[in-house]
């Protein structure tokens, strides 16, 4: 039940269909590498398992610790203890750190609670410092004028702010600095352990050698085409994304 | 028996004075001595002769005049002990202010004067109506000396013929007053009136912050307010001047604001526009000496069946000055708002820089953001720039804010605080900010219950 579980997903955008039944499995505990190359639909799952109103889910289930999360809302599948970290973060301008980050641990209270700030402020700077991010971020508004590697270390802020069950990391070595990307993955790893499952989103493999993953699943055209071990990562960079279109082209002939 | 003829004797009082209607009243009755009286028999007979308002008016298009009926409303109605000791109690500012006054249907309230060292340097601080028959001289230098000239010139009269409450502050020349001077205006009851004033004269290298602030004691209480400000800046002054305006959603508000910005003066003034069935705001910033600077900004909340009418005026006489204007709008349910802003520069005002900006924001698909800027330039070398924007919440901004768990109302309510907010900042005066800030924060709470 410790799992989020992606069964035979179908999702569309507009008529088009883009994830044609996916099947996934993260136990907590867990980090689940999706590689893919572009537009084999990465961004498209995280976007239908996180609830985004442009994608349609057709057909097949989201399970969080077994409960179907497909239906509810964003924030309500949130607060269900999803995280999503985004590709391309967005600007919220006038709004501070500090103030979205009290929203959505307030959001988490029971109704009439009040958050207690100090304790808040101090979780926030330890968190922060950790993230080697400086105070003045608190005050700045979200992610305005960041470059990639504040925004990506924002993202990682959040989630170690907002203790999801689950984390879905799109893209999140895009943008990033040798630098940048070492804090960002510093970070993450940090915040595995027996509490949290991860499924990794991303193009290049460079980033599995910062965010060592359990597992590595390759997809291709909305669908997960292999899965193995870490190696597999390594063979993907070694060969291609080819080889392996090459094969699935081969076993769709063979069963013709 | 006794307690009947008692009641009969109260009901007598009541009825002994009414206030009058306010089509009806005459100049608001004076005494000879007091400094207002011959100016307010002048300013009634020309509200009298000046016809309403007409939607053909250009200065009134877009405007909703069905909406604008003084025949409900009466004069200023007298408030009894108990409401005026709980309005006072509920005038509540900035935590640190270099002076209070409360004034309750034009009556004044409350008055916590500051300190005596000001009073040494030739600050004068008084209600209106004290300095106009105290000083006189320096009182009919300034009152009302700028027309009204965006189409509320019957208002203007109105208010003229009427007003008794209000602030007269003048700072002698290199004074700096540290703390915000605050004034409170409240409507009480329902079908009064009130005619609010603020008269600033900030002489050269002075320094002054000031804020205004309007409300009604209840949220269904009817009334009408008509008030206006004078701001005067001398060479090298420094005025911030707020008008924080919550006025009940009933109630029927026009607010009339003229500045005039000397040499190398700053003028920063700010609307914050949150209640009334209908307000209209018109100023005007007239550059009258080189190097002035006039920043106009105004945040506006609006929902129900609000109207929110705004006209402006960037007034370049003379060379060398800049003005800078941001309108930020945030519109919900049929809410209705209206900016129309004209920029002139006169002949010879080169090197004029004038900026204008106004943004609204839908929240609904029936609220309405009507915008017409405007640009009159007979000079040559200036610079002037003007934008009106009208958007909805973006999308994508709205899912990352779910995407955290923050519900719905909330995370709209976070989008549009920070939309508001840049206005707030451009202030430059956190303390202030904050507040405003809390006002908004308070409207959105009223609704989300």
């Amino acid at each position: 039940m410790s799992s989020l579980v992606i069964k035979d997903l179908h999702v569309s955008i507009g008529d088009k269909e883009i994830i044609r039944g996916l099947s996934l499995e993260i136990p907590k505990g867990e980090v689940h590498a999706v590689m893919g190359p572009n537009g084999s639909g990465k961004s498209t799952l995280s976007k239908a398992i996180g609830g985004h109103p442009d994608y349609t889910i057709t057909s097949g289930e989201v399970l969080l610790d077994g409960e179907n999360i497909i239906g509810m809302e964003p924030d309500v599948r949130a607060r269900k203890g999803l995280f999503l970290a985004f590709q391309y973060p967005m600007e919220i301008p006038g709004v501070s750190n500090a103030n979205f980050l009290r929203a959505a641990v307030q959001a988490r209270l029971p109704e009439g609670e009040e958050l207690e700030a100090t304790e808040f402020y101090a979780a926030m700077y330890e968190k922060m410092d950790f993230l080697e991010i400086p105070r003045t971020f608190t005050s700045r508004s979200v992610n305005e004028g960041f470059s990639g590697g504040e925004k990506k270390r924002n993202e990682i802020l959040q989630m170690a702010m907002l203790e999801p069950r689950y984390a879905i990391l799109d893209e999140t070595d895009s943008g990033l600095d040798i630098d940048a990307l070492k804090i960002v993955s510093n970070g993450v790893n940090a915040l595995r352990g027996p509490n949290l499952g991860v499924l990794l989103i991303t193009h290049y493999q460079r980033l599995l050698d910062y965010i060592v993953p359990d597992y590595v699943h390759v997809m291709v055209a909305g669908r997960i085409v292999q899965s193995g071990g870490k190696e597999l990562a390594l063979e993907l960079e070694e060969k291609g994304y080819d080889f392996i279109r090459e094969g699935i082209e081969e076993s769709a002939s063979a069963v013709l | 028996m006794s307690s009947a003829i008692l009641e009969a004797e109260r009901m007598e009082q009541t009825i002994a004075a009414p206030p009058a209607n306010l089509l009806t009243a005459g100049p608001l009755t004076r005494e000879t001595s007091d400094g207002l009286a011959p100016l307010q028999a002048k300013a009634w007979e020309r509200f009298e002769s000046i016809p309403m308002p007409l939607r053909t008016n250009e200065e009134w298009r877009f405007s909703n005049l069905k909406r604008i009926n003084l025949s409900v409303y009466t004069q200023p109605v007298a408030l009894d002990q108990a409401a005026a000791e709980s309005l006072v109690a509920r005038s509540k500012g900035l935590e640190k202010a270099a002076g209070r006054l409360v004034f309750g249907n034009d009556e004044l309230l409350s008055n916590e004067l500051f300190s005596e060292s000001l009073r040494q340097k030739g600050v004068i601080w008084l209600p209106l109506e004290q300095a106009a028959t105290e000083h006189p001289e320096l009182f009919s230098k300034y009152f009302m000396r700028e027309e009204a000239i965006l189409g509320g010139q019957k208002f203007a009269a109105l208010h003229q013929s009427q007003v008794r409450a209000g602030t007269f502050l003048y700072v002698p020349r290199g004074v700096e007053i540290e703390l915000p001077v605050e004034s409170f205006h409240w409507l009480h009851g329902a079908g009064g009136s009130c005619f609010p004033h603020t008269l600033i004269v900030a002489e050269e290298m002075s320094k002054v912050t000031v804020v205004d602030y309007f409300q009604s004691d209840s949220e269904d209480s009817e009334g009408f307010a008509c008030g206006m400000n004078d701001l005067w800046l001398g060479a090298g002054a420094n005025v911030t001047y707020v008008c924080a305006q919550k006025w009940s959603s009933k109630a029927l508000a026009f607010q009339i604001n003229s500045t005039v910005v000397g040499r190398d003066a700053r003028a920063v003034a700010l609307n914050l526009n949150l209640g009334a069935s209908l307000a209209r705001t018109e100023s005007v910033s007239r550059l009258r000496g080189q190097g002035g600077r006039s920043d106009m900004l105004a945040v506006s909340v609006a929902d129900e069946t609000q109207e929110l009418d705004q006209r402006t005026f960037q007034i370049h006489e003379v060379r060398n000055t800049s003005s800078d204007l941001l309108y930020k709008n945030s519109l919900d349910d049929t809410a209705r708002t209206i900016f129309a802003g004209l920029i002139r520069v006169d002949p010879g005002a080169h090197q004029t820089d004038a900026y204008q900006k106004v943004r609204n924001l839908l929240l609904s698909d029936e609220s309405e953001a009507n915008s017409a800027p405007g640009l009159e330039i007979e000079a040559d070398d200036v610079r002037c720039t003007h934008g009106a924007t009208t958007g909805q919440i973006d999308a994508e901004e709205f899912f990352y804010l779910l995407s955290r768990g923050i519900q719905p109302k909330e995370a709209r309510k976070l989008i549009v605080h920070g939309f508001l907010q840049e206005v707030l900042d451009r202030l430059g005066h956190a303390a202030i900010a904050e507040l405003l800030s809390e006002m908004v924060h308070a409207k959105f709470d009223a609704k989300a219950r």
